[in-house]
């Protein structure tokens, strides 16, 4: 098997093995994405992978598909992309279709109940542990003070004043964008004023 | 005929209007599925809902792969899939790649330092509502447990998260029916 056909079937795969094992909707599914692309296969750094995330999560429509897609474009270009995304969304697609003469069955079955419940705290695991890999970039990059002063900023406008997560994702990408400009600044103000001292 | 036109349409509305992931967009579904062309009823709706929530994978598609299906066969199937997947994915490609050019510039490379912790504290208030509505599904201690077991198996046994969503579906589907 060459190195192009091997790398469209771990995509396949993975893809696959995101879709059918991703319960709760889009959100869920994002740690599982991120294990497959960066931890597993490393076809992109975390740094990269926040960014899509990010910019992903300002952008309407499904979260799950606009990932998938741009992995499989990243990867192979168009082809990667339509293959990324059938293989992430059809058995569940298929399995709609076809459970649906037994749907009272499925969703009364407490055996279903109790697997679907069994699930929830690993993904609140898997969700945790990549709240604390993004926080810890943040402190990397950004240092202690300002790191946790832009916590706090997030999480009030966020959680506080309910302002939408497109807004305040454009809000810090806007302020990011002359970021080290302001920085490199103040840092040259700040000598300029100690040598005026001394 | 009409009727993929129809279905192109309100899944494209349905989707690119709805912001945050599958889930925001499911009023918006409803909106289109029942209430404007009435492809299924209220009950019809309700019922593929709760067969959408015990699968897997993203709900978005699972729903237009259903009505589309429903209302206009495989071609009909494909289109909802299609007006609701390719806009928001080619939007997302688009702009990354405009972002790509500039990688080395100060100025991306700011914003992608900026937007870390707003992921984390998203990724947080996610931790947060899922833990939460775990607790109340079962318990502090069935939830703790299993968060507790997982983490270890993840984080310090390096097992890929696919065994270890297996077996909790094998925990829940054999113990925790018992609370359900």
């Amino acid at each position: 098997m060459n190195n192009s056909w091997k790398l469209y079937w771990q995509l396949s795969i993975a893809m696959i093995r995101t879709g059918i094992l991703g319960y709760g909707g889009g959100p869920s599914v994002i740690p599982l994405i991120r294990y497959e692309a960066v931890t597993r296969y490393r076809w992109m750094e975390d740094d990269e992978f926040g960014e899509t995330l990010a910019i992903a999560n300002a952008l309407p429509g499904p979260i799950a598909t606009k990932m998938a897609a741009y992995i499989g474009y990243k990867l192979k270009g168009n082809v990667g992309a339509v293959l990324a995304v059938i293989t992430h969304i059809l058995p569940s697609c298929i399995a709609m279709i076809a459970l649906l003469s037994v749907v009272s069955v499925l969703s009364t079955s407490k055996v279903v109940a109790g697997m679907i419940a069994g699930v929830a705290p690993v993904v609140a695991v898997m969700l945790g542990v990549m709240a604390y890999e993004f926080a810890k970039k943040t402190i990397d990059g950004l240092g202690k003070v300002m790191g946790i002063a832009m916590f706090l900023l997030a999480f009030l406008l966020l959680e506080t004043v309910h302002i939408h997560p497109a807004i305040v994702i454009i809000l810090f990408l806007a302020y990011g964008s002359i970021h080290f400009r302001t920085a490199a600044k103040w840092k040259k103000e700040h000598k300029n004023k100690e040598s005026e001292k001394a | 005929m009409t009727v993929w036109i129809q279905l192109m349409i309100g899944f494209f509305l349905a989707n690119a209007l709805g912001y945050g992931g599958g889930p925001s967009s499911i009023p918006l579904m409803y909106e289109e599925i029942v209430s404007h062309y009435h492809w299924l009823n209220n009950q019809e709706f309700s019922n593929m809902l709760a067969l959408g929530n015990a699968l897997p994978g993203p709900i978005a598609t699972k729903i237009a792969a259903f009505v589309g299906f429903d209302a206009g066969g495989w071609v009909g199937m494909l289109v909802a899939l299609g007006a609701t997947v390719i806009p928001s994915a080619a939007a997302l490609i688009f702009l990354l790649r405009v972002l790509e050019k500039h990688r080395h510039s100060l100025v991306v490379k700011g914003m992608t330092l900026l937007v870390q912790p707003v992921i984390a504290i998203m990724m947080v208030v996610l931790t947060w509502q899922m833990g939460k509505s775990s607790i109340s599904s079962i318990g502090i201690w069935h939830s703790l447990g299993i968060a507790a077991v997982s983490f270890w198996a993840m984080e310090k046994l390096k097992l890929h998260p696919a065994l270890v969503i297996v077996a909790a579906f094998a925990y829940g589907g054999i113990v925790l029916q018992h609370s359900m």
